[in-house]
């Protein structure tokens, strides 16, 4: 009989395990551990809205208080957990207190890769992960001021989208060829690419950053074997999973936390993950690691049914989506190299999207401004669907007729 | 603060105050109203704020853009007046604005 469940991360995940919790019928006691002094707020914003000072941090949050005062939940916010005692069941935090659980759930999330450059410690170069970055970045985003963003990347991207539209002077440096190369296809690239050159984004691309100069603060970045003169920057080179827990009490890690279909760790029947932190099998089979808020989302779910004692296997489909000055990128599915590419629509429209087959079936779609592209996409991805690239690619065919 | 009312698909009813400028799924899920899910909290990506506009107030929203239409067009149990909710701007005139939610976001 399970009657404490003890969550670690207070992020996305977090808030989706214990209103699924509660959905589902538990009634015992929930502890939620986070070290953001924050109760969970929604990421996304952060490197769009929220940065261009268009949103409230109120609006951010993705529960009221209200939620977690009627959920009788335990609040540990501004905590730590600094070790899982296994054999007792015990999690120990940083205020040197320890919680007792038959449950864990960990849903640590990711942290900022950091860069390690000379002058990386310097005043005036930036992260974005948390409403602290923000908060520090957004009054630093002055008219007619320098931004170096490192790394083109969707945090990148989207925050030189913000910065261009604020009166700033931006560059993006990308040490690939290419932008956004982890996440999206090159046609996608292409475009992204020419929509930032027309707002005035300058690139250095295949251009890794060498250092960062300044006395005590940052006056310019040195890349390519030159120095580019920036008031600030931004480092937006990917992130890493929260695992240290979970690997220092013998928990399989591989770049996440490993789990089973059901969010459950492959090594402890009482530890289950969820979110950005876990290393699972995706549909298809592969063993993945995601960041994005549907996996946060979906494997919450699965998690809070699997201490229920109810494990059912996750299988969604994954989707994603960034949004850049007036471009909205829906992405659903999973891409991988040899999936034959049918582009539908013409990018010089600003409407177009791609499709990803594998055996005759849509793998994945990426779709700019093309909602029903994207809606239909992910249909014919969940249903494996087998679809024929001519009539994806005939704009006269309807979307509705090809479901 | 304009009033918004939401109708629970089992005909419970809602009056809640919502900030100028909040959308109306803003609104309920800030309010801890059950029926709206808005997963990717207001971007228009996901389709899990579908709500039906009471018909008196249909008129005195601005038009739906594409997007919106498009996502709409393949949510469940669609009804002439299926709105996403994180598209509407709650303004003055929408005092006593008022909704129904459909019995499932998905």
């Amino acid at each position: 009989m399970t009657d404490k469940i003890v969550i670690v991360g207070a992020g996305q995940a977090a808030a989706q395990a214990i209103a699924s919790l509660r959905g589902e019928g538990y009634s015992g006691a929930i502890t939620l551990v986070g070290d953001e002094p924050f109760l969970p707020y929604q990421r996304p914003p952060l490197s769009k809205a929220y940065l261009l000072g268009k949103l409230e941090r109120d609006r951010l949050f993705l529960k009221p208080d209200q939620f977690y005062t009627d959920a009788g939940i335990d609040l540990r916010l501004g905590v730590q957990a600094t070790a899982i005692d296994r054999s007792a069941r015990r999690l120990q935090l940083s205020d040197n207190s320890a919680l007792a659980y038959d449950k864990l759930l960990l849903a640590t999330g990711t942290r900022v890769r950091r860069i390690k450059v000379p002058g990386a410690e310097l005043a005036g170069v930036h992260y974005l992960r948390s409403i602290a970055d923000v908060d520090l970045l957004r009054p630093a985003l002055v008219p007619g001021k320098t931004l170096a963003v490192i790394g083109g990347g969707y945090i990148g991207l989207e925050v030189a989208a913000v910065a261009i539209k604020l009166g700033l002077e931006v560059t993006v440096f990308e040490a690939l060829d290419r932008l956004m190369a982890r996440a999206v296809s090159p046609v996608l690239s292409e475009f992204y690419l020419a929509e930032h050159r027309n707002a005035g984004v300058k690139f250095q691309l295949k251009t890794g950053v060498e250092g960062f100069v300044g006395g005590g603060r940052l006056s310019a970045v040195r890349a390519g074997g030159a120095e580019h003169a920036a008031d600030l920057a931004l480092v937006g080179i990917g992130v890493l999973p929260n695992t240290e827990i979970a690997a220092a009490a013998g928990l399989s890690c591989d770049d996440g936390i490993m789990v089973d279909p059901y969010c459950t760790s492959i090594d402890d029947p009482a530890i289950f993950a969820a979110g950005d932190c876990t290393r699972h099998h995706g549909r298809d089979g592969a063993v993945l690691r995601l960041e994005c808020v549907q996996n946060a989302i979906d494997q919450a779910k699965h998690a809070a049914l699997a201490m229920l004692g109810r494990p059912t296997p996750y299988a969604e489909v994954p989707w994603f989506w960034s949004d850049q000055y007036d471009l909205k990128m829906q992405i659903a599915g999973l891409s991988r190299p040899g999936d034959d590419l049918v582009l539908r629509g013409d990018p010089t429209g600003r409407k177009f999207a791609v499709f990803h087959l594998r055996k005759g079936r849509v793998a994945a779609v990426e779709a700019v401004n093309a909602a029903s592209e994207y809606i239909v996409g992910r249909k014919l991805i969940t249903d494996a669907t087998p679809v024929s690239a001519e009539r994806l690619a005939d704009t006269g065919i309807s979307m509705k007729q090809i479901v | 603060m304009p009033k918004i009312k939401y109708i629970e698909h089992n005909g419970k009813e809602h009056i809640v105050d919502v900030p100028l400028g909040w959308s109306v799924m803003e609104g309920a899920v800030k309010n801890m109203i059950p029926g709206i899910d808005a997963d990717c909290g207001g971007a228009c990506a996901c389709a899990t704020c579908h709500v039906y506009v009471d018909p008196a107030w249909t008129e005195k929203l601005p038009a739906k853009e594409d997007m919106e239409e498009t996502m709409l067009d393949f949510a469940q149990d669609l009804e002439a007046t299926s709105r996403l909710s994180c598209q509407i701007k709650v303004t003055r005139e929408l005092d006593g604005f008022t909704v129904r939610l459909p019995k499932s976001q998905h």
